[in-house]
């Protein structure tokens, strides 16, 4: 298919943009106003406009922090994603594949297990320390030796160091059953019960990460090149992949820290946005922030209301919309294997 | 590469392989690091440290009566499981990673072991299995065994397209089933009754505590059945590695050899999985340590099986000694001595290309 001429490309991709931006602005509002108790719309409008009767309190003090997490983590994940699917130059990265999600678990079940840190707020900082740490070994183990951080040895270190902490997660649950009981809930992956100041906390680490893989989506078009032609226009490779690994830690750190392990936004989310905007990073990458952002907060959504007066964990939803879809995805034949 | 002429070739009939002495080397050093491992296995244990020569006297019936029961009821039908558990995962990585060209197509990753895990957990929980009731346990294995084989069998539904199963739809698919299946397992685990929660978790990380000669009967049977076919699929075995096109211009029937290939690897894991739950890193770890210690392109298969055994062996018996009289399940440790070894070959190697 050829390319269409670059304004039109440009203007087609803005459209995308408002799109996108509309469709996180309805995800938004859901989230406010759906729930266990639903709240009319109006008293959503009188919410945000600083109302604190009857419903108003419940948009205000619960809802609200949720939805500002939701989209924290949504946003967060896309992002990661589409910079993961780029410097590891493979359609299956998932921002997961660095270890970042075992390191998380492996600070919540330590925290929980040989701290006694049972409070959220005590073990998301655990979980981000961890997570970080955990894909920085996998970054450097990967690019270790004189070929540097090749997609596939990067891929096969995070395995690597997922098994590793995989294994003392296990130990440290089944030594203690207080640990597990209260591992497992995390383990799951969800929005609730979070406390309300955690997404302003864990803000200043996605922006750092968001504004670092903006400034990115140049040099990473041209990674996407293979990494002789991206060395020979002069982009910086090696920088630019270890930069892109840390935006990508940033990222996942915060939501895995944040939410708990939530599977495939990451992973399926650059594959749709793809298909809309084309490859150029620069439009990929903000619209998979969108896109992710809407997506939890629609599973986040969804999962209040199919068990009602109860609810189904969002890591459960994501990974019953994601896992279809990525299927069918490949069904049509849309992922194609790209040469590493 | 290095002349290959050079190299002794050796005729069996049909069957014509060349003669590396890296290779050789290497797993003549696996099967005695295996040999030695294995009469470790019974020599020391939680009851009672027993010296080689007692353990001889008592697999062959004289010394004894409770160095018998130790060695020939307890010990060597455990490190028999964990000799032939270790060959058939490290095998299911090999052929997995080998036919999709990728080393991280092991049955730990791609939705096999999942659906293990997630007919296990199920039915651990919708059978009512206790700590208590030992003899329920019994279904556990075939819930494994059965949501293993389900699995793989939508996987192949999904992945089937135009006469075959690519390699690269294969992981594709199972990806996403890993993560519905992990999703739904976590899910179950959080819902469950706390003790059904941590019975379900020691499964899950794979134990061979208890394993008695039913374990090895029948992996063993299923080991015989499933390993002649890949040896005579031996060659297209090789040939898969490089190109498919080169393979197939050599008269290999691709689309069929990837199949069967698959189903085997598929069957091998699941029983794997069904007799000593959800062991960790030996499919993906142990082809991946086979061929830098025979320092080969391709994976090799008996490095590989060796290997695994080596390493199921090895963890067993630190997990029993290590904080003995407290035993720590071969999965956990599996991932904590194996992975390290992986990570600083990874570190170490100079090579590029193919994982390193």
């Amino acid at each position: 298919m050829p390319a269409p001429p670059a304004p039109r490309r440009a203007a087609r991709n803005g459209l995308v943009v408002l799109a996108l931006a509309a469709v996180l602005i309805v995800a938004v509002f859901a989230s406010f106003a759906i729930g266990a108790k639903n709240v009319p719309l109006s008293d959503v409008f009188a919410a945000l406009t600083g109302s604190r009767d009857g419903d108003a309190v419940v948009v205000r003090e619960l809802r609200m922090p949720r939805t500002m997490l939701g989209l924290l983590v949504g946003v967060a994940l896309g992002v990661a994603g589409a910079v993961t699917q780029e410097i590891t130059r493979n359609p299956l990265g998932d921002p997961g594949i660095i270890g970042v999600g075992a390191g998380g678990a492996f600070g919540v079940a330590a925290a929980i297990g040989m701290f006694g840190w049972t409070a959220s707020y005590q073990y998301v900082w655990a979980a981000f320390a961890m997570g970080a740490a955990a894909g920085l070994l996998a970054y450097i183990v990967g690019g270790a030796g004189s070929g540097g951080a090749t997609p596939a040895k990067l891929a096969l270190a995070g395995a690597a160091v997922t098994a590793l902490l995989d294994a003392f997660t296990n130990a440290l649950v089944l030594l203690d059953v207080s640990t597990l009981d209260q591992y497992r809930s995390w383990a799951v992956g969800s929005l609730a019960g979070r406390d309300p100041e955690l997404a302003w906390q864990l803000l200043p680490f996605v922006l750092v990460g968001l504004a670092i893989a903006l400034l990115l989506s140049g040099s990473l078009n041209a990674l996407a090149l293979g990494d002789d032609l991206a060395k020979s226009l002069g982009t910086p490779v090696r920088r630019t992949r270890a930069l892109g690994a840390l935006a990508v830690i940033l990222l996942t750190g915060a939501a895995v820290a944040a939410a708990g392990p939530i599977t495939f936004v990451g992973l399926v989310i650059p594959h749709i946005v793809r298909s809309l905007t084309g490859p150029d990073a620069r439009w990929l990458i903000p619209c998979s922030g969108l896109a992710g952002g809407a997506l939890m907060l629609g599973a986040d959504v969804i999962g209040r209301v199919v068990a009602r007066p109860a609810e189904l964990e969002v890591g459960v939803v994501t990974a019953f919309i994601g896992a279809p879809f990525l299927i069918a995805m490949v069904k049509r034949g849309r992922l194609r294997e790209r040469a590493a | 590469m290095r002349s290959a002429a050079r190299r002794p070739k050796v005729r069996v009939g049909r069957f014509g392989f060349r003669v590396h002495p890296r290779v050789v080397l290497a797993n003549t050093g696996l099967v005695a690091v295996g040999f030695g491992l294995l009469v470790a296995s019974l020599c020391y244990g939680t009851y009672t440290n027993l010296s080689v020569s007692q353990v001889l006297g008592a697999l062959f019936g004289v010394g004894p009566d409770d160095a018998h029961l130790v060695v020939r009821e307890l010990r060597l039908p455990r490190a028999l499981t964990a000799v032939l558990v270790g060959v058939a995962f490290a095998l299911a990585g090999a052929l997995f990673q080998a036919v999709t060209r990728n080393p991280l197509a092991s049955p730990d990753l791609i939705g096999i072991s999942a659906g293990a895990g997630a007919g296990a957990v199920s039915t651990i929980l919708f059978g009512g299995v206790t700590a208590a009731g030992a003899a329920t346990y019994g279904a556990v294995p075939l819930g494994a065994l059965l949501g293993a084989l389900l699995t793989a069998g939508l996987i192949y539904v999904f992945a089937y397209r135009g006469g075959t199963v690519t390699g690269y739809r294969f992981v594709l698919v199972g990806l996403a089933a890993h993560g519905a299946l992990v999703a739904l397992t976590r899910w179950m685990l959080a819902k469950a009754h706390i003790d059904q929660a941590s019975r379900a978790m020691v499964w899950l990380t794979g134990s061979l505590n208890g394993r008695d000669y039913t374990h090895v009967k029948w992996v063993g049977l299923a080991l015989l059945v499933l390993v002649p076919p890949v040896l005579l699929l031996g060659r297209a075995y090789q040939l898969l590695q490089f190109d498919e096109d080169t393979a197939r211009g050599l008269g290999v029937r691709v689309g069929p050899v990837r199949i069967v290939l698959l189903g085997i690897a598929t069957c091998l894991a699941a029983v794997a999985a069904a007799s000593a739950g959800l062991v960790g890193f030996i499919a993906l770890g142990a082809p991946q340590i086979a061929r830098r210690l025979t320092g080969r392109a391709e994976i090799p298969l008996l490095a590989s099986a060796l290997t695994g055994a080596v390493l199921m062996l090895a963890a067993d018996l630190i997990g029993r000694t290590l904080f003995s009289p407290t035993e720590i399940p071969v999965g956990v440790v599996t991932g904590a001595v194996g992975a390290p070894y992986l990570m600083w070959l990874l570190a170490r190697t100079n090579r590029a290309g193919r994982g390193g």
